[in-house]
C-alpha cells in the first residue's frame, strides 16, 4: 500500500527535524494526534496542528502527558494511525501507558525528542540519557522498537518507518529524537506518495463470532479490529488470554508475555537497520547513534587521516539491539569506542554483545552540549594503545 | 426448569444477551452496588432502543473498572484514571460511536479527576456514569476524596477529617451539560436519568451512590448491602434542579437525588468544525472517521 497523498508534501524542503518528523507523520498517515506542550519537542505538534485541518484528521492538546498517550490509544482503536511527541519529562509521565501499549498491542507511535535530565534538567538542551528508559522503563517485561534519527531527513524517514513497523508488530515504536537534531535544519527530501510505502493495519477478514482477538498468526503477531465494527471484543491490559479476557493463571501469563517479546525478537533480520562504513579492515569501530553519530564521524575522518584503521558503525534501531552485527564486530577489532550523551547506557549493550572479545572504551557526556571530537578522537587513540 | 433456589427460571433474561456471560460469576461482593448499576445501565438500553453496535464502554481500575468486562460490546479496560482520555481518543477518531465511559470515584475523581474536570470544560460528548461508593473497594478500603468527614478506612484507622468532593457541583462548575445524582435503591430514576444521557449530546455525568458492605458499611457499623439501601430509601430526597452546591454528602444526613442541571451548550466536535470552517473555508477537509486501514466493513 502507498501513502496517502493527502498527507504528503512531496518536494525538496528546508525543515529543522521536529518538522521533518511531523511530515513523516502526515506521510505515514497518522490523521491523529494527542499532545501536551514540553519543550524541545512541541514544534512537532504545532506544526501538526496547523496542518491536519487541511489533510483532515485531529489534533488535540491535551491537559498532561498521561492523557495524551492514552488518548491516542483510544483513537487507534477506533481506527486511527495515531502518535504523541514529548521530551524526558513528558515521557515518563507516559510509561505506565507505553506498557499499556505493549499490553494490548496497540499500534502506536511515541517520539521523545531527548533533553538534559534528570528531573526537569536541560529543557533546551540536547541529551541522548532516555535510551534505556524507553526500553525498560514501563514495568513488567515486554519489548518496543527504537529508532534514532541523526538528520532532519531520517525524521522523516524513520517516522514512517516507525509507524509501518508500529502496525506490522502491533507495538509502540519510540522515535529517539534529542534536541539539537530535532532543532538542526537542513534539506528534507519528501518522494511523491507512491514511492512510500504505508503498512496497513492488520486488520481482520474474520467475521464476529469467529474472530479471537488475541489470538496470535504465523508471525505470532494478532490481527486488529476497531469499535463500531460488531466485534464486541474487550481490551484489557490485565493479563489476558486469547479471547482478550483477563486471567490469572501462570500459564496464560507465560504465554503471553512470551510471545509479547517474541514477535519482536524472532523477527530481527526485519527489523533491526544500521550504518556501517569501513569496519571491514578496521582496528577500531565507533559505535554511535542519534547526533552523536555526527560528531563521531568526524573523530573518525581525523583518526583516518592520520592513517589509523577506524570504522563507523551507527545503530539507527537502538531496541532491538543490532546484537548479531556488534557480536560479529567485536570478535574481530580490537576496540569498540562508545560515544553517547548520557554516562553509559547502550554502551552496556555494546559491552554485553563483545562479552569480553575486544575492549570497550565508553566516552560519556552528561548532555548540554555534544561531545567535541577530539574527545571521541581521544577514546579512539587511547583504545589503540 | 428451575434455578438453583427453586424459583422458576425465565425463558430467558433481557439483560443477558448484553452480558458476558462466558465470564460468570463476577468479582463483586455479596450486596455491592455495581451489578445492579450494570442492570439499569442494560434497562437503559433496552428501552432506549440505543444503537448497539456503535456504542463503546471505557472503563479504568477498581471494582466499577471491572464492568466494561463484563458487557457484550465493544469495551475497554484502561489503566487507572486514563478511561476519560481513551474515550477521547476514540470519540475524535470516530464521531459515530456512542462512548460510554463507567468507572468508579476513585478512578475518575483522584488519579483520573484532571481528565474528567477536562473533559467537562470542552464539553466532550462523552457520557461518564460515576459508580461512587465513598471508598477505594479493589484495593481494600482506603479513604478517596468522596469519602465524607468522620468515617473509618483503612488508611485513615482513626477517622477521616478533611473535606469531601461533592461531585455534582463540580461537574456543573466545569461545564457538564447534564448531571443526576441516583442511589442504587432507585434502579427506575437511575435507568431512565442512564437512557437520558445516553441520548443527550454533550458530557453528561451520572453519580451513582452504591455501597461497599465489605469495606465502607462494615467498618462504619452500618450493616450490610441490604441495610445500605434501607439507609438510601429513608434518606434520599429527590431534588430535582436543586443548586449544585447544596448536594454535597456527609457520613450522616440526606442524600440529594435527582437531575440537577440539564442544559445544551455546543459540544467540542461541533465547536471544531464550525471554528476551523469558519478559518480555513474551503482549505478545510472534514473527516468524520479516522480509519486508517483497507478494513473489510
Amino acid at each position: 500500500m502507498h501513502a496517502d497523498p493527502a498527507g504528503v508534501l512531496t518536494g525538496v524542503h528546508f525543515l529543522d527535524g521536529d518538522h521533518a518528523c511531523c511530515e513523516g507523520c502526515l506521510a505515514a498517515g497518522a490523521r491523529f494526534a494527542a499532545g501536551y506542550p514540553i519543550t524541545p519537542s512541541t514544534e512537532v505538534v504545532e506544526r501538526f496542528a496547523s496542518r491536519i485541518p487541511t489533510v483532515g484528521g485531529i489534533f488535540v492538546q491535551m491537559e498532561d502527558e498521561l492523557a495524551a498517550s492514552m488518548t491516542l490509544q483510544g483513537a487507534v482503536w477506533a481506527g486511527a494511525k495515531a502518535f504523541t511527541v514529548t521530551s524526558g519529562p513528558g515521557f515518563s509521565l507516559m510509561m505506565e501507558n507505553i506498557g499499556y501499549a505493549a499490553m494490548t498491542e496497540t499500534p502506536c507511535v511515541f517520539v521523545d525528542v531527548q533533553r538534559g535530565g534528570p528531573g526537569t534538567g536541560l529543557p533546551t538542551l540536547p541529551a541522548q540519557a532516555d535510551m534505556m528508559q524507553c526500553r525498560w522503563g514501563s514495568h513488567g517485561d515486554y519489548a518496543v522498537i527504537a529508532l534514532c534519527p541523526n538528520s532532519p531527513q531520517e525524521c522523516f524517514d524513520l517516522t514512517v518507518r516507525a509507524f509501518n513497523l508500529a502496525e506490522k508488530y502491533r507495538v509502540p515504536v519510540m522515535v529517539m529524537m534529542d534536541e539539537v537534531v530535532g532543532h538542526m535544519t537542513e534539506k528534507v527530501l519528501i518522494p511523491p506518495a507512491e514511492e512510500i510505502e504505508i503498512q496497513p493495519r492488520r486488520h481482520t477478514r474474520k467475521v464476529p463470532g469467529e474472530f479471537n482477538l488475541y489470538a496470535p498468526t504465523g508471525d505470532l503477531v494478532p490481527e486488529m479490529v476497531h469499535a463500531g465494527e460488531g466485534y464486541n471484543f474487550h481490551v484489557t491490559s490485565l493479563t489476558h488470554d486469547e479471547r482478550g479476557y483477563p486471567s490469572t493463571t501462570p500459564q496464560v501469563q507465560h504465554s503471553l508475555v512470551n510471545r509479547l517479546t517474541d514477535k519482536i525478537y524472532r523477527n530481527l533480520d526485519d527489523i533491526v537497520t544500521f550504518d556501517s562504513h569501513g569496519c571491514e579492515d578496521a582496528e577500531v569501530v565507533v559505535v554511535s547513534y542519534g547526533i552523536t553519530s555526527r560528531v563521531a564521524q568526524r573523530a573518525i575522518d581525523l583518526a583516518v587521516q592520520s592513517g589509523r584503521r577506524v570504522g563507523r558503525f551507527r545503530i539507527v534501531t537502538a531496541w532491538p539491539f543490532p546484537e548479531k552485527q556488534i557480536r560479529e564486530l567485536a570478535g574481530r577489532v580490537r576496540a569498540l569506542v562508545v560515544p553517547e550523551l548520557n554516562l553509559g547506557q547502550m554502551v552496556r549493550e555494546v559491552e554485553r554483545c563483545a562479552g569480553g572479545r575486544c575492549r570497550v572504551v565508553s566516552v560519556p557526556h552528561a548532555g548540554g552540549a555534544v561531545h567535541a571530537p577530539e574527545d571521541i578522537l581521544n577514546a579512539i587513540e587511547e583504545a589503540l594503545q | 426448569m428451575t434455578a438453583a433456589g427453586g424459583l422458576p427460571a425465565l425463558e430467558s433474561n433481557p439483560v443477558e444477551p448484553f452480558l458476558r456471560m462466558d465470564r460468570m460469576p463476577h468479582i463483586w461482593c455479596p450486596g455491592c452496588g455495581i451489578g445492579t448499576t450494570v442492570n439499569c445501565f442494560i434497562r437503559a438500553l433496552l428501552d432506549s432502543g440505543a444503537d448497539r453496535q456503535n456504542l463503546t464502554v471505557v472503563s479504568g481500575i477498581g471494582c466499577t473498572g471491572r464492568v466494561a468486562g463484563y458487557l457484550r460490546l465493544d469495551s475497554f479496560h484502561t489503566t487507572h484514571g486514563r478511561a476519560i482520555p481513551f474515550a477521547t481518543g476514540l470519540k475524535l477518531a470516530n464521531p459515530k460511536l456512542n462512548v460510554v465511559v463507567y468507572s468508579g470515584d476513585g478512578d475518575l475523581t483522584a488519579i483520573g479527576g484532571n481528565h474528567l474536570i477536562h473533559a467537562a470544560r470542552r464539553n466532550l460528548d462523552l457520557k461518564v456514569i460515576c459508580v461512587n461508593n465513598l471508598i477505594y473497594g479493589m484495593t481494600g478500603g482506603q479513604t478517596a476524596p468522596t469519602t465524607p468527614r468522620d468515617v473509618i478506612t483503612s488508611t485513615a484507622p482513626y477517622g477521616t477529617f478533611d473535606a469531601n468532593f461533592n461531585l455534582p457541583h463540580l461537574m456543573d462548575a466545569a461545564g457538564a451539560v447534564y448531571v443526576a445524582r441516583w442511589t442504587v435503591y432507585h434502579v427506575k430514576q437511575l435507568a431512565r436519568a442512564m437512557a437520558e444521557a445516553l441520548s443527550k449530546k454533550g458530557f453528561s455525568f451520572i453519580e451513582v451512590i452504591s455501597p461497599c458492605p465489605t469495606l465502607y458499611q462494615r467498618r462504619n457499623g452500618q450493616g450490610d448491602g441490604l441495610n445500605a439501601l434501607q439507609h438510601y430509601k429513608q434518606v434520599s430526597v429527590v431534588r430535582h434542579g436543586a443548586p449544585t452546591q447544596e448536594v454535597g454528602i456527609g457520613r450522616h444526613g440526606e442524600i440529594a437525588v435527582g437531575k440537577f442541571v440539564d442544559r445544551v451548550r455546543p459540544d467540542y466536535q461541533e465547536l471544531r468544525r464550525a471554528h476551523l470552517q469558519e478559518s480555513l473555508g474551503g482549505r478545510y477537509a472534514d473527516t468524520l472517521h479516522l480509519e486508517e486501514c483497507e478494513c473489510p466493513s
